[in-house]
């Protein structure tokens, strides 16, 4: 296997495995933090907009972590720096 | 390994060169936005009334303002005029950006790496602006040694690494809204790309507010320090008298 096969394998295995595990971890939080939000909504509904509000802000806080792992893997597939060394030789030979 | 018909930002579609400079799409939108947000307003704000009949246009801005505002006061800046007007062009410009998905052909400029990355910039330097425009140089830089001296380098790198986040989330959040729908396009064209542009709304929409409320948190941190002083000078008092 030569270095510019396995340079797209490497980078294909490794693109799916960042998304799916990059994922895990994310989704567990927010929904632990939307259970403790809807305990605390059952305990005092008049506080509704302060909690909804700080349960926005932290599930984006939370969410940019899935984000971070979305973009390395949109990295690997579109603009993959290793990959575009290969095909600038192949396209200069 | 490249689908030539999707971009991963809208850099590389490049609309008009001449010698080496390059008017690309993220340039095109930009400007686009921002015409179309300072000649409305400026249509709206042409005659503003203060009696009984205020037009509807009219009413629509002082609600966005007057909630802005609210926003701001609830973050801890006691005085939101000062911050409405950083603060609430990050809101207004991402706000818009977000909304005009749903124009045919327009590719968010917030789906480009540049484009968040100068917005986190701003507001990396507006913090410190904002802190030494309340408390001082000296006031400001103490706040780096707050809870003891060891921490001045995590505090450093703690701004820099915010910084760089809210520039990743945002363009992560839109970039990605933009790509599924280019993506779902090539396969199920009809009903479930719109369904995914609705959520690409609502979370573009809900990206902005939280871009601008973590600036308001950023610059409530900086500025909050010289605060409690008044209150402790208060208290000495009933007991001397």
């Amino acid at each position: 296997m030569d270095s510019a096969t396995l340079v797209a394998v490497v980078s294909i295995i490794t693109a799916g495995i960042t998304t799916g595990f990059g994922c895990m971890g994310p989704a567990l939080g927010e929904g632990r933090s939307v259970a403790s939000a809807m305990t605390s909504l059952a305990q005092q509904p008049d506080a509704a907009p302060t909690i909804t509000r700080t349960l926005f802000v932290g599930l984006a806080m939370i969410e940019s972590t899935a984000i971070y792992t979305f973009v390395v893997s949109m990295i690997l597939i579109f603009a993959n720096p290793f990959w575009n060394h290969f095909l600038s030789q192949a396209g200069g030979k | 390994m490249i689908l030539p018909s999707v971009h991963i930002t809208s850099d590389q579609q490049i609309l008009w060169q001449h010698g080496f400079v390059k008017l690309n799409e993220t340039i095109v939108t930009t400007w686009a936005v921002m015409i179309a947000m300072t000649l409305g307003s400026a249509l709206i704000t042409r005659k503003l009334a203060t009696e009984r009949t205020i037009s509807r246009w009219q009413s629509a801005l002082e609600m966005i303002v007057t909630g802005i505002e609210g926003q701001i006061v609830e973050v801890g800046l006691n005085e939101p005029r000062k911050y409405l007007a950083f603060l609430g062009t990050l809101f207004l410009f991402i706000g818009t950006c977000s909304v005009c998905i749903v124009l045919p052909g327009f590719t968010p400029p917030t789906g480009s790496l540049s484009t968040t990355a100068a917005l986190a910039l701003c507001v990396f330097i507006a913090v410190p602006l904002f802190g030494i425009r309340e408390q001082g140089i000296g006031g400001y830089l103490k706040t780096y040694i707050k809870p003891t001296p060891i921490m001045l380098p995590f505090n450093i790198i703690g701004e820099l690494s915010r910084t760089l986040a809210l520039a990743v989330r945002l363009f992560g959040n839109m970039m990605s809204g933009v790509m599924i729908v280019g993506i779902l396009l090539t396969i199920t064209p009809f009903i479930f790309p719109i369904v995914m542009t609705l959520l690409g709304l609502l979370t573009g929409s809900v990206q902005a507010y939280i871009f601008s409320i973590l600036a308001a948190v950023y610059i409530a941190a900086a500025t909050r320090v010289a605060k409690p002083k008044p209150a402790a000078e208060a208290h000495p008092e009933p007991s001397a008298a």
